[in-house]
Protein backbone atom coordinates (compact mmCIF):
# COMPACT_ATOMS: atom_id res chain seq x y z
CA UNK A 1 0.00 0.00 0.00
CA UNK A 2 0.99 3.32 -0.59
CA UNK A 3 1.85 6.20 1.83
CA UNK A 4 -0.40 9.66 0.96
CA UNK A 5 2.00 12.58 2.26
CA UNK A 6 -1.70 13.94 3.78
CA UNK A 7 -5.14 13.02 3.69
CA UNK A 8 -7.90 15.45 4.61
CA UNK A 9 -11.20 14.15 6.72
CA UNK A 10 -14.17 16.93 7.25
CA UNK A 11 -16.44 15.44 10.23
CA UNK A 12 -19.24 17.60 9.61
CA UNK A 13 -20.59 14.58 7.64
CA UNK A 14 -19.36 12.42 10.26
CA UNK A 15 -16.40 9.72 9.70
CA UNK A 16 -14.27 9.72 12.39
CA UNK A 17 -14.44 5.74 11.68
CA UNK A 18 -13.06 6.84 8.74
CA UNK A 19 -10.67 9.29 10.00
CA UNK A 20 -9.00 6.08 12.79
CA UNK A 21 -9.33 3.60 10.25
CA UNK A 22 -6.76 5.42 7.74
CA UNK A 23 -4.78 5.96 11.02
CA UNK A 24 -4.48 2.10 12.22
CA UNK A 25 -3.98 1.27 8.37
CA UNK A 26 -1.08 3.48 8.09
CA UNK A 27 -2.69 5.55 5.04
CA UNK A 28 -0.60 8.58 5.58
CA UNK A 29 1.98 10.87 7.24
CA UNK A 30 -0.03 13.98 8.24
CA UNK A 31 -4.04 13.72 8.65
CA UNK A 32 -5.97 17.15 8.60
CA UNK A 33 -9.27 17.07 10.44
CA UNK A 34 -11.94 19.85 9.90
CA UNK A 35 -15.14 20.81 11.20
CA UNK A 36 -14.32 17.79 14.68
CA UNK A 37 -17.91 19.63 16.22
CA UNK A 38 -17.27 18.05 19.42
CA UNK A 39 -16.94 14.55 18.60
CA UNK A 40 -15.51 12.02 20.41
CA UNK A 41 -12.49 9.38 19.73
CA UNK A 42 -11.27 11.91 17.74
CA UNK A 43 -7.68 10.23 16.64
CA UNK A 44 -7.99 7.76 19.08
CA UNK A 45 -5.52 4.66 18.70
CA UNK A 46 -2.62 6.09 16.14
CA UNK A 47 0.46 3.97 16.55
CA UNK A 48 2.72 5.13 13.87
CA UNK A 49 4.83 8.42 13.41
CA UNK A 50 2.65 10.59 11.77
CA UNK A 51 1.15 14.30 12.33
CA UNK A 52 -2.56 14.91 13.37
CA UNK A 53 -3.76 18.36 12.85
CA UNK A 54 -7.26 18.36 14.06
CA UNK A 55 -9.05 22.33 13.66
CA UNK A 56 -11.48 22.81 16.08
CA UNK A 57 -12.54 21.33 19.25
CA UNK A 58 -12.97 17.77 20.12
CA UNK A 59 -15.46 16.02 22.54
CA UNK A 60 -14.37 12.76 24.37
CA UNK A 61 -10.92 10.51 24.60
CA UNK A 62 -9.51 12.52 21.54
CA UNK A 63 -5.87 10.76 20.83
CA UNK A 64 -6.61 7.91 23.20
CA UNK A 65 -3.90 5.19 23.19
CA UNK A 66 -2.01 7.42 21.46
CA UNK A 67 1.68 5.98 20.17
CA UNK A 68 3.93 7.78 18.31
CA UNK A 69 1.50 9.78 16.52
CA UNK A 70 1.62 14.19 17.31
CA UNK A 71 -1.50 15.19 17.81
CA UNK A 72 -2.28 18.94 17.25
CA UNK A 73 -6.15 20.07 18.65
CA UNK A 74 -6.77 23.74 17.56
CA UNK A 75 -9.64 24.17 19.89
CA UNK A 76 -10.79 23.11 23.64
CA UNK A 77 -10.82 18.73 24.40
CA UNK A 78 -13.03 16.82 26.24
CA UNK A 79 -13.21 14.86 28.89
CA UNK A 80 -10.40 12.16 28.52
CA UNK A 81 -8.05 13.97 25.82
CA UNK A 82 -4.82 11.41 25.63
CA UNK A 83 -6.12 8.77 27.74
CA UNK A 84 -3.83 5.91 28.27
CA UNK A 85 -1.52 7.57 26.25
CA UNK A 86 1.74 5.25 25.64
CA UNK A 87 3.86 7.56 23.90
CA UNK A 88 4.05 10.35 21.54
CA UNK A 89 3.01 14.40 21.69
CA UNK A 90 -0.72 15.81 22.25
CA UNK A 91 -1.26 19.44 22.02
CA UNK A 92 -4.04 21.12 22.98
CA UNK A 93 -4.48 24.81 21.74
CA UNK A 94 -7.47 25.78 24.00
CA UNK A 95 -8.99 24.10 27.34
CA UNK A 96 -9.39 20.55 28.39
CA UNK A 97 -12.14 18.87 30.44
CA UNK A 98 -11.63 16.41 33.14
CA UNK A 99 -9.23 13.59 33.62
CA UNK A 100 -6.91 14.53 30.98
CA UNK A 101 -3.78 12.38 30.21
CA UNK A 102 -5.54 9.77 32.75
CA UNK A 103 -3.83 6.70 32.82
CA UNK A 104 -1.42 7.65 30.66
CA UNK A 105 1.88 5.71 30.28
CA UNK A 106 4.25 7.78 28.00
CA UNK A 107 4.89 10.99 26.01
CA UNK A 108 3.79 14.38 26.24
CA UNK A 109 0.05 15.95 26.73
CA UNK A 110 0.74 19.63 26.36
CA UNK A 111 -2.29 22.07 27.42
CA UNK A 112 -2.03 25.79 26.41
CA UNK A 113 -5.58 26.68 28.62
CA UNK A 114 -6.42 25.48 32.13
CA UNK A 115 -7.55 21.67 32.48
CA UNK A 116 -10.55 21.01 34.94
CA UNK A 117 -10.99 18.04 37.33
CA UNK A 118 -8.82 14.99 38.35
CA UNK A 119 -6.20 16.01 35.29
CA UNK A 120 -3.65 13.39 34.98
CA UNK A 121 -5.40 10.68 37.10
CA UNK A 122 -3.99 7.62 37.73
CA UNK A 123 -0.61 8.89 36.06
CA UNK A 124 1.38 5.67 34.79
CA UNK A 125 4.97 7.54 33.63
CA UNK A 126 3.60 10.09 30.90
CA UNK A 127 4.31 14.20 31.23
CA UNK A 128 1.27 16.64 31.61
CA UNK A 129 2.36 20.08 31.16
CA UNK A 130 -0.64 22.61 31.89
CA UNK A 131 0.18 26.40 30.71
CA UNK A 132 -3.09 27.36 32.64
CA UNK A 133 -4.80 25.71 36.09
CA UNK A 134 -6.04 21.96 36.56
CA UNK A 135 -9.52 21.62 39.12
CA UNK A 136 -9.62 19.31 42.13
CA UNK A 137 -8.57 15.85 42.56
CA UNK A 138 -5.52 16.28 39.93
CA UNK A 139 -3.18 13.76 40.27
CA UNK A 140 -5.04 11.63 42.16
CA UNK A 141 -3.74 8.25 42.47
CA UNK A 142 -0.73 9.40 39.90
CA UNK A 143 1.77 6.73 39.84
CA UNK A 144 4.53 7.48 37.71
CA UNK A 145 5.65 10.76 35.55
CA UNK A 146 5.67 14.22 36.17
CA UNK A 147 2.44 16.75 36.08
CA UNK A 148 3.91 20.58 35.81
CA UNK A 149 0.81 23.12 36.31
CA UNK A 150 2.04 26.83 35.52
CA UNK A 151 -1.31 28.45 37.05
CA UNK A 152 -3.04 27.31 40.11
CA UNK A 153 -4.20 23.40 41.18
CA UNK A 154 -7.80 22.78 42.65
CA UNK A 155 -8.47 21.06 46.09
CA UNK A 156 -6.91 17.63 46.93
CA UNK A 157 -3.87 17.95 44.81
CA UNK A 158 -2.30 14.83 44.52
CA UNK A 159 -4.71 12.48 46.74
CA UNK A 160 -3.30 9.07 47.40
CA UNK A 161 -0.22 9.98 45.05
CA UNK A 162 2.32 7.47 44.10
CA UNK A 163 5.90 8.50 42.76
CA UNK A 164 4.45 11.09 40.07
CA UNK A 165 6.10 14.31 40.63
CA UNK A 166 3.92 17.58 40.57
CA UNK A 167 5.26 20.79 40.07
CA UNK A 168 2.95 24.11 40.51
CA UNK A 169 3.52 27.60 39.77
CA UNK A 170 0.28 29.07 41.73
CA UNK A 171 -1.87 28.35 44.33
CA UNK A 172 -2.34 24.95 45.38
CA UNK A 173 -6.36 24.92 46.83
CA UNK A 174 -5.47 21.91 49.03
CA UNK A 175 -3.18 18.86 49.24
CA UNK A 176 -4.88 15.47 49.17
CA UNK A 177 -3.92 12.86 51.47
CA UNK A 178 -0.22 11.90 51.99
CA UNK A 179 0.66 14.94 49.18
CA UNK A 180 3.40 17.10 50.67
CA UNK A 181 5.34 19.76 49.30
CA UNK A 182 9.06 18.85 48.86
CA UNK A 183 12.25 20.91 47.96
CA UNK A 184 12.93 21.96 44.79
CA UNK A 185 16.91 20.81 43.87
CA UNK A 186 19.03 21.88 40.79
CA UNK A 187 17.49 18.57 39.47
CA UNK A 188 14.33 19.26 39.71
CA UNK A 189 15.03 22.99 38.08
CA UNK A 190 16.50 21.26 34.82
CA UNK A 191 13.15 19.37 34.99
CA UNK A 192 11.03 22.05 34.95
CA UNK A 193 12.89 23.78 31.76
CA UNK A 194 12.87 20.18 29.73
CA UNK A 195 9.04 19.94 30.46
CA UNK A 196 8.07 23.54 29.29
CA UNK A 197 10.62 23.54 26.63
CA UNK A 198 8.58 20.12 24.93
CA UNK A 199 5.69 21.83 25.46
CA UNK A 200 6.68 24.88 23.75
CA UNK A 201 5.82 27.29 27.21
CA UNK A 202 9.29 29.11 27.73
CA UNK A 203 7.81 32.29 28.70
CA UNK A 204 6.99 30.81 32.11
CA UNK A 205 9.70 31.57 35.04
CA UNK A 206 11.35 28.41 36.30
CA UNK A 207 12.12 30.08 39.65
CA UNK A 208 8.58 30.15 40.76
CA UNK A 209 7.44 26.66 41.11
CA UNK A 210 6.95 24.71 43.62
CA UNK A 211 7.53 20.45 43.97
CA UNK A 212 4.88 18.19 45.34
CA UNK A 213 5.17 14.32 45.90
CA UNK A 214 3.93 11.59 48.27
CA UNK A 215 5.09 11.54 51.81
CA UNK A 216 4.89 7.78 51.73
CA UNK A 217 2.88 7.26 54.06
CA UNK A 218 -0.26 5.15 53.08
CA UNK A 219 2.51 3.09 51.40
CA UNK A 220 2.36 0.38 54.38
CA UNK A 221 -0.33 -1.19 56.21
CA UNK A 222 -0.03 0.96 60.03
CA UNK A 223 -2.07 -0.71 63.13
CA UNK A 224 -2.90 2.85 64.43
CA UNK A 225 -5.39 2.33 61.46
CA UNK A 226 -6.92 -1.08 62.00
CA UNK A 227 -10.02 0.29 63.30
CA UNK A 228 -10.75 1.83 59.83
CA UNK A 229 -11.06 -1.20 58.20
CA UNK B 1 -26.18 8.62 31.92
CA UNK B 2 -28.50 11.31 30.83
CA UNK B 3 -27.93 14.09 28.00
CA UNK B 4 -28.90 17.76 29.27
CA UNK B 5 -28.97 20.90 27.46
CA UNK B 6 -30.21 24.66 28.24
CA UNK B 7 -30.47 27.73 26.20
CA UNK B 8 -31.46 31.35 27.09
CA UNK B 9 -31.64 33.46 24.13
CA UNK B 10 -30.28 37.77 24.29
CA UNK B 11 -31.92 38.60 21.15
CA UNK B 12 -35.45 38.59 19.43
CA UNK B 13 -33.86 36.88 16.40
CA UNK B 14 -32.72 33.93 18.27
CA UNK B 15 -35.99 33.99 20.14
CA UNK B 16 -37.85 33.47 17.29
CA UNK B 17 -35.86 30.38 15.91
CA UNK B 18 -35.02 28.61 19.47
CA UNK B 19 -36.85 25.68 18.45
CA UNK B 20 -34.66 24.78 15.15
CA UNK B 21 -31.54 24.99 18.05
CA UNK B 22 -33.34 23.27 20.44
CA UNK B 23 -33.63 20.66 18.40
CA UNK B 24 -30.10 20.43 17.04
CA UNK B 25 -28.68 20.46 20.59
CA UNK B 26 -30.95 17.55 21.74
CA UNK B 27 -30.36 15.64 18.82
CA UNK B 28 -26.48 15.16 19.98
CA UNK B 29 -27.65 14.17 22.63
CA UNK B 30 -29.14 11.17 21.60
CA UNK B 31 -26.39 8.71 22.52
CA UNK B 32 -26.40 10.16 26.06
CA UNK B 33 -30.38 9.14 26.84
CA UNK B 34 -32.40 6.67 23.90
CA UNK B 35 -35.07 6.05 27.07
CA UNK B 36 -36.87 9.00 26.51
CA UNK B 37 -37.07 12.72 25.77
CA UNK B 38 -38.79 16.59 26.81
CA UNK B 39 -38.40 19.95 26.82
CA UNK B 40 -39.63 22.70 28.37
CA UNK B 41 -39.87 25.69 26.28
CA UNK B 42 -40.42 29.26 28.08
CA UNK B 43 -42.65 31.88 25.87
CA UNK B 44 -46.34 33.98 24.90
CA UNK B 45 -47.19 34.65 28.50
CA UNK B 46 -50.69 34.61 29.18
CA UNK B 47 -52.50 37.30 30.91
CA UNK B 48 -52.96 37.87 34.43
CA UNK B 49 -55.55 35.75 36.43
CA UNK B 50 -54.99 32.62 33.30
CA UNK B 51 -52.42 29.87 33.55
CA UNK B 52 -51.00 27.34 31.09
CA UNK B 53 -51.18 23.64 31.86
CA UNK B 54 -49.25 21.29 30.42
CA UNK B 55 -50.94 17.89 30.40
CA UNK B 56 -50.74 14.37 29.22
CA UNK B 57 -53.53 11.29 28.89
CA UNK B 58 -51.84 7.40 28.99
CA UNK B 59 -54.78 6.56 27.11
CA UNK B 60 -55.46 9.11 24.95
CA UNK B 61 -56.69 12.58 25.07
CA UNK B 62 -60.39 13.35 24.44
CA UNK B 63 -60.74 17.23 23.04
CA UNK B 64 -64.73 17.19 23.50
CA UNK B 65 -64.50 15.79 27.23
CA UNK B 66 -61.35 17.54 27.82
CA UNK B 67 -62.89 21.26 26.27
CA UNK B 68 -65.88 20.42 28.12
CA UNK B 69 -64.35 19.87 31.66
CA UNK B 70 -61.87 22.41 31.65
CA UNK B 71 -64.64 25.24 30.71
CA UNK B 72 -66.97 24.03 33.36
CA UNK B 73 -64.42 23.69 36.44
CA UNK B 74 -61.68 26.30 35.62
CA UNK B 75 -62.97 28.76 32.22
CA UNK B 76 -61.36 27.56 29.27
CA UNK B 77 -59.75 30.22 26.86
CA UNK B 78 -57.69 27.72 24.77
CA UNK B 79 -56.48 23.90 24.06
CA UNK B 80 -54.42 22.78 21.94
CA UNK B 81 -53.45 19.04 21.21
CA UNK B 82 -50.85 17.79 19.86
CA UNK B 83 -51.07 14.06 18.89
CA UNK B 84 -53.70 11.55 20.88
CA UNK B 85 -52.25 12.21 24.37
CA UNK B 86 -50.85 15.79 24.94
CA UNK B 87 -52.69 18.78 25.51
CA UNK B 88 -51.81 22.09 26.39
CA UNK B 89 -54.39 24.30 27.77
CA UNK B 90 -55.03 27.79 28.82
CA UNK B 91 -57.19 28.55 31.70
CA UNK B 92 -58.65 31.32 33.83
CA UNK B 93 -57.10 30.55 37.04
CA UNK B 94 -54.20 30.84 38.89
CA UNK B 95 -51.46 28.21 38.16
CA UNK B 96 -51.48 26.86 41.77
CA UNK B 97 -55.62 26.52 41.32
CA UNK B 98 -55.71 24.82 37.74
CA UNK B 99 -53.15 22.07 39.16
CA UNK B 100 -55.30 21.50 42.26
CA UNK B 101 -58.58 21.45 40.48
CA UNK B 102 -57.14 19.05 37.60
CA UNK B 103 -55.53 16.62 40.23
CA UNK B 104 -58.41 16.18 41.80
CA UNK B 105 -61.13 16.56 38.86
CA UNK B 106 -59.26 14.92 36.06
CA UNK B 107 -57.46 11.99 37.92
CA UNK B 108 -56.70 10.07 34.03
CA UNK B 109 -54.25 13.42 33.77
CA UNK B 110 -51.02 13.90 34.28
CA UNK B 111 -49.72 17.27 35.10
CA UNK B 112 -46.48 18.22 33.77
CA UNK B 113 -46.43 21.60 34.43
CA UNK B 114 -48.05 25.01 35.34
CA UNK B 115 -46.93 28.58 34.90
CA UNK B 116 -47.91 31.78 32.80
CA UNK B 117 -45.47 30.78 30.50
CA UNK B 118 -43.88 27.79 30.43
CA UNK B 119 -44.62 24.81 28.42
CA UNK B 120 -43.55 20.70 28.80
CA UNK B 121 -43.45 17.93 26.19
CA UNK B 122 -41.90 14.59 27.13
CA UNK B 123 -42.49 11.09 26.24
CA UNK B 124 -40.56 7.86 26.26
CA UNK B 125 -39.78 7.62 23.03
CA UNK B 126 -35.89 7.86 21.40
CA UNK B 127 -35.13 11.58 21.24
CA UNK B 128 -35.15 11.69 17.11
CA UNK B 129 -38.90 10.37 17.77
CA UNK B 130 -39.85 12.60 19.78
CA UNK B 131 -38.54 15.69 17.92
CA UNK B 132 -40.40 14.74 14.95
CA UNK B 133 -43.64 14.00 16.84
CA UNK B 134 -43.40 17.45 18.68
CA UNK B 135 -42.32 19.50 16.53
CA UNK B 136 -39.82 20.56 18.56
CA UNK B 137 -37.68 22.63 15.46
CA UNK B 138 -41.13 25.15 15.34
CA UNK B 139 -41.10 26.09 18.82
CA UNK B 140 -40.02 29.75 19.37
CA UNK B 141 -39.24 31.39 23.24
CA UNK B 142 -36.51 32.75 25.32
CA UNK B 143 -35.15 30.14 27.14
CA UNK B 144 -35.58 26.36 26.85
CA UNK B 145 -34.56 23.16 28.53
CA UNK B 146 -33.63 19.43 26.82
CA UNK B 147 -32.99 16.08 28.93
CA UNK B 148 -32.63 12.91 27.11
CA UNK B 149 -32.78 10.54 29.65
CA UNK B 150 -31.15 6.77 30.30
CA UNK B 151 -33.03 5.73 33.03
CA UNK B 152 -31.16 4.55 36.27
CA UNK B 153 -33.25 5.62 39.08
CA UNK B 154 -37.03 4.84 38.52
CA UNK B 155 -39.06 3.49 35.93
CA UNK B 156 -38.73 4.40 31.67
CA UNK B 157 -42.08 6.34 31.45
CA UNK B 158 -43.47 9.59 29.71
CA UNK B 159 -44.19 10.35 33.15
CA UNK B 160 -40.69 9.51 34.38
CA UNK B 161 -39.51 11.62 31.67
CA UNK B 162 -37.53 15.22 32.31
CA UNK B 163 -38.21 17.98 32.58
CA UNK B 164 -39.81 17.80 36.07
CA UNK B 165 -41.57 20.93 36.76
CA UNK B 166 -43.25 21.13 40.24
CA UNK B 167 -44.07 24.55 40.70
CA UNK B 168 -45.59 27.69 38.81
CA UNK B 169 -42.92 28.21 35.64
CA UNK B 170 -40.30 26.18 37.39
CA UNK B 171 -38.17 23.49 35.78
CA UNK B 172 -35.72 21.56 36.42
CA UNK B 173 -33.13 19.02 34.27
CA UNK B 174 -30.93 16.54 35.73
CA UNK B 175 -27.64 14.35 35.10
CA UNK B 176 -26.87 12.31 38.22
CA UNK B 177 -28.44 10.62 40.61
CA UNK B 178 -29.09 11.60 44.12
CA UNK B 179 -29.15 9.60 47.24
CA UNK B 180 -30.79 11.38 50.19
CA UNK B 181 -34.09 11.98 47.29
CA UNK B 182 -36.12 8.87 50.15
CA UNK B 183 -35.58 11.24 53.31
CA UNK B 184 -36.15 14.70 51.50
CA UNK B 185 -39.66 13.07 49.62
CA UNK B 186 -40.61 12.28 52.72
CA UNK B 187 -39.82 15.95 54.21
CA UNK B 188 -41.70 17.59 51.44
CA UNK B 189 -44.82 15.89 51.33
CA UNK B 190 -44.92 16.52 54.80
CA UNK B 191 -44.99 20.07 54.45
CA UNK B 192 -47.31 19.63 51.02
CA UNK B 193 -45.90 18.87 48.36
CA UNK B 194 -47.63 16.19 46.22
CA UNK B 195 -45.14 14.20 43.91
CA UNK B 196 -46.69 12.77 40.69
CA UNK B 197 -43.43 10.19 40.47
CA UNK B 198 -40.96 7.73 42.11
CA UNK B 199 -38.34 9.96 40.19
CA UNK B 200 -35.04 11.24 42.21
CA UNK B 201 -34.86 14.41 39.65
CA UNK B 202 -38.31 15.41 40.65
CA UNK B 203 -37.49 15.58 44.41
CA UNK B 204 -35.19 18.25 43.44
CA UNK B 205 -37.21 20.20 41.46
CA UNK B 206 -39.74 20.13 44.05
CA UNK B 207 -37.17 21.01 46.42
CA UNK B 208 -36.30 24.34 44.36
CA UNK B 209 -39.83 25.43 44.14
CA UNK B 210 -40.35 24.70 47.80
CA UNK B 211 -36.78 27.07 48.64
CA UNK B 212 -38.21 29.98 46.49
CA UNK B 213 -41.84 29.69 48.26
CA UNK B 214 -39.88 30.22 50.87
CA UNK B 215 -38.48 33.45 49.72
CA UNK B 216 -35.39 32.36 48.52
CA UNK B 217 -34.30 33.79 44.59
CA UNK B 218 -33.27 31.03 42.19
CA UNK B 219 -29.49 31.55 43.03
CA UNK B 220 -29.79 31.22 46.63
CA UNK B 221 -32.19 28.29 46.51
CA UNK B 222 -29.91 26.65 44.01
CA UNK B 223 -26.85 27.37 46.73
CA UNK B 224 -28.56 25.21 49.37
CA UNK B 225 -28.57 22.56 47.20
CA UNK B 226 -24.72 21.62 48.13
CA UNK B 227 -25.90 21.48 51.44
CA UNK B 228 -29.27 19.72 51.00
CA UNK B 229 -29.25 17.17 48.07
CA UNK B 230 -26.49 14.27 48.49
CA UNK B 231 -25.47 12.68 45.20
CA UNK B 232 -24.11 13.81 41.59
CA UNK B 233 -26.17 16.19 39.49
CA UNK B 234 -25.61 18.56 36.90
CA UNK B 235 -28.54 21.27 37.12
CA UNK B 236 -30.29 23.05 34.54
CA UNK B 237 -32.95 25.05 35.96
CA UNK B 238 -35.84 27.15 34.26
CA UNK B 239 -37.88 29.90 35.78
CA UNK B 240 -40.48 32.59 34.08
CA UNK B 241 -37.14 34.58 33.38
CA UNK B 242 -34.47 32.83 34.19
CA UNK B 243 -32.03 30.24 33.19
CA UNK B 244 -29.48 28.60 35.78
CA UNK B 245 -26.92 25.98 35.82
CA UNK B 246 -25.25 23.85 38.96
CA UNK B 247 -22.73 21.13 39.39
CA UNK B 248 -22.26 19.29 42.82
CA UNK B 249 -18.68 19.86 44.60
CA UNK B 250 -17.55 16.56 43.32
CA UNK B 251 -18.61 16.99 39.60
CA UNK B 252 -18.66 13.68 38.42
CA UNK B 253 -21.20 14.15 35.97
CA UNK B 254 -19.75 16.57 32.60
CA UNK B 255 -21.21 20.04 31.86
CA UNK B 256 -19.82 22.58 29.20
CA UNK B 257 -21.42 26.16 28.41
CA UNK B 258 -20.81 29.15 26.12
CA UNK B 259 -21.93 32.46 25.35
CA UNK B 260 -22.13 34.61 22.53
CA UNK B 261 -23.73 37.83 22.12
CA UNK B 262 -27.25 36.46 21.66
CA UNK B 263 -27.15 33.37 23.18
CA UNK B 264 -25.98 31.23 26.54
CA UNK B 265 -25.97 27.50 26.29
CA UNK B 266 -25.03 24.49 28.46
CA UNK B 267 -24.69 21.05 27.49
CA UNK B 268 -23.54 17.79 28.61
CA UNK B 269 -20.72 17.64 26.25
CA UNK B 270 -19.46 20.25 23.41
CA UNK B 271 -20.94 18.87 20.86
CA UNK B 272 -24.93 19.84 21.73
CA UNK B 273 -23.41 23.31 21.59
CA UNK B 274 -21.19 23.02 18.37
CA UNK B 275 -24.47 22.94 16.85
CA UNK B 276 -25.82 26.64 17.50
CA UNK B 277 -24.98 29.81 15.26
CA UNK B 278 -21.82 31.57 16.04
CA UNK B 279 -20.31 28.50 18.21
CA UNK B 280 -16.76 28.45 17.10
CA UNK B 281 -16.38 32.11 17.85
CA UNK B 282 -18.54 31.54 21.34
CA UNK B 283 -16.92 32.19 25.16
CA UNK B 284 -16.55 28.68 25.95
CA UNK B 285 -15.59 27.13 29.89
CA UNK B 286 -16.67 24.11 31.92
CA UNK B 287 -18.98 25.43 34.58
CA UNK B 288 -16.91 25.16 38.19
CA UNK B 289 -18.02 22.23 40.50
CA UNK B 290 -20.35 23.94 43.36
CA UNK B 291 -20.50 27.46 41.86
CA UNK B 292 -24.05 28.75 40.90
CA UNK B 293 -24.36 30.08 37.03
CA UNK B 294 -27.65 32.18 36.22
CA UNK B 295 -28.89 34.70 34.25
CA UNK B 296 -32.02 36.83 33.81
CA UNK B 297 -34.17 35.73 37.15
CA UNK B 298 -34.88 39.26 38.38
CA UNK B 299 -37.97 38.15 39.39
CA UNK B 300 -37.44 34.61 40.29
Amino acid sequence: MSVAASLSFDLAAGGVRELNAALHAGEAAEYRVLEPGGRHAVAAGAMDEVEVLIEGSVGYYCAGMNQRATVRVRGNAGVGVAENMMSGRVFVAGDASQAAGASAHGGLLAIAGNASARCAISLKGADVVVRGSVGHMSAFMAQSGRLLVCGDAGEALGDSLYEARIYVRGEVASLGADCVEKEVRDEHRAEIVELLAAAGFDDVEVADFRRYGSARRLYNFDVDNAGEY
Amino acid sequence: MCGIVGVYSKSDRFSAELGTHLAAMLAEMSHRGPDSAGVAVYRDPVAAGQAKVSLRAEDGIDREALTEALDRGLGLERLETQGDSFALATVHAEPAAAEAWIGAELPGLQILGAGRQIEIYKDAVHPDEFIARFDVGDLSGSHALGHTRMATESRVTAAGSHPFSTGRDLCLVHNGSLSNHNRLRDELAREGTVFRTANDSEVAAAYLTRRIAGGEGLEAALESCLENLDGFYTFAVGTADGFAVLRDPIACKPAVMAETEEWVAMASEYRALAVLPGAAAARVWEPEPGVVYSWGGESA
